[in-house]
């Protein structure tokens, strides 16, 4: 117990009910007014302080093609039309979507099993991304990635990995080729607060951090890794801690604040194209699923989800956009757009046939191998 | 050849690797190098193989690194996805397990699993081997982990010539390379090659021909298969020699061709015994040739204990020329 007792010393009770299951992790503490799992420091924007129109537009498009993926891919799944590993991505919507409209299609993108919402933030075709989902002939990868593993390298979807934290080096390569190259691609690597546990982590920021690259490390800390709350496995108070103590850039944001994360975004991209290096940023969130779709999220206090959920970040972005005067008939054709892109992707998905079971035999090596 | 002035120039392992290195750098500006101590300011690499090559060619390109396995060979995988050619180097093979994540999970199979849309050509250069008294964490003989990896090349060269044409082959090549040096056989001497002697990947030589039997080795194997050999003669046996060159995916149809001409077989390798290349060398010859064998096929490795650091033990543990010759009496009968 005292292992445990020193980890929840840090930690203030969420409410005073006691038990570990009911305890808060401290940098939430003073996230009062605000969305979502809040962070130190982060102020709600005003107004004048808020990402231009067209931005906050161009975020809301990609987050609502998440949002209603996802919702989408767990009926599909839950309806057992779908029999694949998903890891539920609501609440996570608009990090990656402020991320992805604050770079170009030509930079790179590293990322995760969790990484539906930094693939089609990043622009894969709904399609072909759906398709792979589903182990399809004529997904990004011919069925041979899967969920976990897919590529895209039109879009700039390098790597999707399956193994925590392990993108981090191999973002740091594409980094370096395009150091080396002076072709101005920045590469953003996503990873979960859980990652920061991992070598590869301090290996890769130490190693981005002396050959200044242009990397930009996109920590969603949604404050759980798989049943683990944070402060349980993590000695230090934030993630942006760790940057800092490896001499980077680093800064933390409400991520789930479109403005605000994409102005971090933005800036984090600017220093990189500058040549000035990485930056480390910290993307406080939230899911609102288990890790893995069937997971019943029974490690996150009950009142926790219910404060996560009232502050969702897609009913406040749309919310902003009616503020901005976008009108409600404009943003809800954006949303039917979506919903038949959607439909149609899934549809799709189902539709298209799997590739020949000797497909194993090619991309092994740069010949068919023999069978 | 009497004239001393006819004779080949010889030249050492080592200097092999770095004249290889040198020739891909100059042959092609995609090629960089990474790794710890390897720029001259830093020494040129512990064991001197990239030696010159930071002067020549500039630090960007000749890159030392912090000691961070995982971090070098995820920034070879990366580079190596967009267009780079470029080599690792981790100074020694037992230092590949910090890095084996990024060796087996991504070098390995970004390939594949990106439908071919992404490859990684990228060359692991590490060096290993015991009889440096080094104990148990520096000389581990680690291909068969590798060799057993879907998607990688394993390479082991014998000889500096051999060193040379198939390091300039593994950097060339679209495939992610693990190439194997030795590091007590840095400093023994060979031929030296032409500076366009090329040794493609994935095909065996046969350094000697025989009709008793057929000895199959690689990288520090080959001298003693050849020491083997040579006293094996002197008793009337006649020794054919496959130098596997390439590990995986290794050259079938050449030690098939030899063990159907002698119909014996010995598989000779310094990496432990058991489950190693040996294991499955003989396996496939017995699927091919069982009716056709004098004898099961016999395999040479080193005891089944971590390398040991007292010479005494460690000469114990490891395979030596008798026990090739004993092995070849015991087949032949
Ligand atoms: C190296 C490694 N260890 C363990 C796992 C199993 N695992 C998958 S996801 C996960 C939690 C990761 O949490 P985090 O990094 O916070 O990302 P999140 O899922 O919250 O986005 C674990 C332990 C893994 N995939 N890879």
């Amino acid at each position: 117990m005292s292992g445990l007792g020193a980890a929840f010393s840090r930690l203030t009770p969420y409410n005073n009910s006691g038990g570990p299951g009911r305890w808060r992790y401290e940098v939430c503490k003073e996230s009062v007014p605000f969305r979502g799992p809040q962070c130190k420091g982060a102020k709600p924007l005003a107004n004048s302080d808020m990402a231009d129109k067209d931005v906050l537009v161009d975020i809301f498009t990609r987050a609502d093609l998440i949002m209603q993926s996802d919702i989408k891919f767990r009926q599909m799944i839950g309806a057992g039309q779908l029999q694949i590993v998903y890891y539920p991505v609501r609440g996570q919507e608009v990090v990656s979507s402020a991320m992805m409209a604050a770079v170009n299609k030509e930079d790179y993108l590293v990322t995760i099993y969790r990484g539906l919402h930094d693939q089609l933030a990043k622009g894969i075709p709904s399609k072909d991304l759906w398709a792979e989902f589903a182990g399809k002939m004529a997904g990004t990868c011919k069925g041979k990635g899967g969920p976990m593993h897919i590529t895209h390298p039109e879009t700039g979807v390098m790597v999707t990995t399956g193994i925590v934290g392990s993108g981090i080096p191999i973002a740091n390569g594409l980094a370096l080729a395009s150091q080396l190259d002076k072709d101005g691609k920045v590469t953003v690597c996503c990873f979960g607060d859980g990652a920061t546990n991992i070598g590869a982590f301090h290996e890769g920021l130490n190693m981005a951090q002396i050959w200044k690259l242009p990397v930009i490390f996109l920590c969603q800390n949604n404050l759980y890794s798989e049943h683990t709350p944070m402060a349980f496995a993590t000695s230090s108070d934030s993630i942006k801690q760790r940057g800092e103590g490896l001499g980077m850039r680093s800064v933390q944001v409400n991520g789930n604040d479109a403005s605000a994360m994409y102005a971090a975004a933005k800036e984090a991209v600017e220093y990189a194209r500058a040549g000035h290096g990485p930056t480390l940023i910290e993307a406080m969130t939230f899911r609102f699923h288990g890790h893995l779709l069937g997971d019943t999220s029974h490690y996150i206090p009950k009142e926790e989800m219910e404060q996560a959920k009232k502050d969702d970040p897609m009913p406040v972005l749309r919310q902003q956009l009616l503020d901005l005067q976008v009108s409600e008939s404009d943003i809800a054709a954006i949303e039917a757009k979506n919903a038949a892109i959607i439909e149609e992707a899934s549809q799709f998905a189902l539709d298209a046939p799997y590739p020949p079971g000797d497909e194993y035999r090619i991309d092994v090596l740069d010949v068919e191998i023999a069978a | 050849m009497s004239d001393t002035a006819e004779k080949p120039k010889e030249i050492m392992f080592a200097q092999a690797c770095n004249m290889a290195l040198a020739k891909a750098m100059a042959d092609d500006p995609k090629v960089i190098l990474m790794g710890e101590d390897i720029a001259d300011e830093q020494g040129g690499g512990v064991f001197k193989v990239t030696l010159g090559l930071s002067e020549r060619f500039g630090t960007d390109r000749v890159r030392s690194t912090p000691i961070s396995e995982q971090a070098i060979v995820g920034a070879a995988v990366g580079s190596a996805m967009v267009g780079y050619k470029p080599v690792a180097e981790i100074m020694l093979m037992n230092f590949i397990t910090v890095a084996m994540d990024q060796i087996v999970n991504h070098a390995a199979k970004l390939r594949f699993m990106s439908g071919g849309q992404t490859t990684v050509p990228l060359t692991i250069r590490t060096t290993t081997g015991a009889g440096t008294g080094l104990g148990g964490q520096h000389s581990d003989m680690l291909e068969a982990w590798l060799a057993h990896v879907p998607g990688l090349k394993v390479v082991a060269a014998s000889n500096p010539a051999d060193a040379y044409g198939l390091l300039y082959s593994s950097i060339m090549d679209p495939n992610p390379v693990i190439f194997i040096e030795n590091t007590p056989g840095y400093f023994v001497k060979g031929p030296a090659p032409a500076p366009d002697h090329v040794v493609p990947l994935g095909k065996a030589s046969v350094p000697r021909e025989g009709t008793d039997i057929t000895l199959i080795g690689y990288g520090s194997s080959i001298s003693r298969c050849h020491g083997a050999a040579d006293n094996l003669a002197k008793d009337g046996i006649s020794c054919e020699i496959v130098d596997l060159r390439t590990i995986a995916p290794f050259d079938e149809e050449t030690v098939l061709k030899s063990v159907a001409k002698t119909r014996a077989a010995v598989v000779v390798h310094e990496a432990v015994r058991n489950f190693g290349v040996g294991a499955e060398i003989s396996s496939r010859i017995h699927e091919e040739l069982f009716s056709e064998l004098k004898a099961p096929v016999g395999r040479v490795g080193s005891g089944y204990a971590p390398v040991p650091f007292s010479p005494a033990i460690e000469k114990a543990w490891m395979f030596n020329q008798d026990d090739v010759e004993r092995e070849v009496h015991k087949i032949l009968g």
